[in-house]
């Protein structure tokens, strides 16, 4: 009873905190909202006996969101706890749409007979994971830790304000280097 | 707590970030609407596995969904910045050529 009350609360919470995701006034509430959204969810998955996830879920985004907090206040200039915005553009049909997917979810959710559960849960599902990721699935893991790789070289490349081409011109050969501030001695 | 009312809830996250992904103007805004949708990606494999078939291995999907948002923020931050540097703007109007 107890676990059915927790999870109808945690599931209003969530749904309501991302919905002030796009209510609020101002980014640093949003990202707020949506940090409060992450954790119920994170409780939730934790109410699923899924330990390891939930709590990377929660660490995750909470520190997703300090981030993103950061990126506002350096790149976009402003105090995001006070400045209001809102920026949105074809919000009738965003509506409509949202919506309409809602429904169709929930139809589905609601009208297919879902299959009654197979086996149980392994005593320590933690172990088990890691034992599935260091055996079986390892192909799984090798193939995230390459999109990980290539994900920082791209955010890197893309995110960085001069580049070794900047400095010693496209064929690499330009010395000495083409700096706003000659650093190093004797250079 | 049934398979029902934790998919209707991950259904009702899903649509909640679709809004913000389609309506919002600036790119952190959009990030944050993909990532609602994630959140309800991630309730939904959690049931699926808890209600269905508690194996192990369906635990490894609920990984691979945290490692395309972690993806997602990660190049959604170098995007924007990339953005603002080249063209001092951080809405998605001021870069629909990049869609073509």
């Amino acid at each position: 009873m107890l676990t059915h009350v927790v999870f109808w609360a945690l599931a209003v919470i969530a749904v309501l905190a991302g919905a002030a995701v796009f209510i609020v006034d101002s980014m640093a509430r949003a990202s707020y909202a949506l940090a409060v959204s992450f954790v119920a969810v994170g409780l939730q998955v934790l109410l699923m006996q899924q330990n390891y996830v939930g709590v990377v879920t929660i660490l995750m985004m909470v520190m997703e969101m300090a981030v993103m907090a950061v990126y506002m206040v350096m790149f976009m200039g402003m105090n995001p706890a006070l400045m209001p915005m809102s920026m949105v553009h074809d919000n009738r049909h965003a509506l409509a749409v949202s919506i309409g997917v809602f429904v169709l979810l929930a139809a589905g959710v609601l009208l297919v007979p879902w299959p009654t559960r197979r086996g149980g849960p392994p005593v320590d599902v933690t172990a088990a994971l890691g034992e599935e990721l260091m055996g079986p699935k390892m192909l799984v893991m090798t193939g995230v830790g390459a999109v990980m790789a290539a994900t920082i070289v791209a955010g890197v490349v893309l995110a960085a304000h001069r580049s070794r081409y900047d400095r010693f011109g496209d064929d690499l050969r330009r010395r000495p280097a083409d700096d706003p501030q000659p650093g190093g001695v004797g250079r | 707590m049934t398979l029902r009312t934790v998919l209707l809830a991950a259904s009702a996250l899903f649509s909640v970030g679709l809004y913000g992904a389609l309506s919002q103007q600036v790119v952190v805004m959009v990030m944050m609407g993909l990532e609602l949708m994630l959140n309800g990606l991630i309730l939904a494999a959690a049931a699926f596995w808890w209600f269905l078939a508690p194996d192990p291995s369906g635990q490894v999907l609920l990984l691979i969904i945290i490692v395309a948002m972690t993806v997602e923020m990660a190049m959604g931050f170098a995007v924007a910045t990339h953005l603002h540097r080249v063209r001092r703007t951080d809405m998605t109007d001021m870069a629909a050529d990049l869609s073509r």
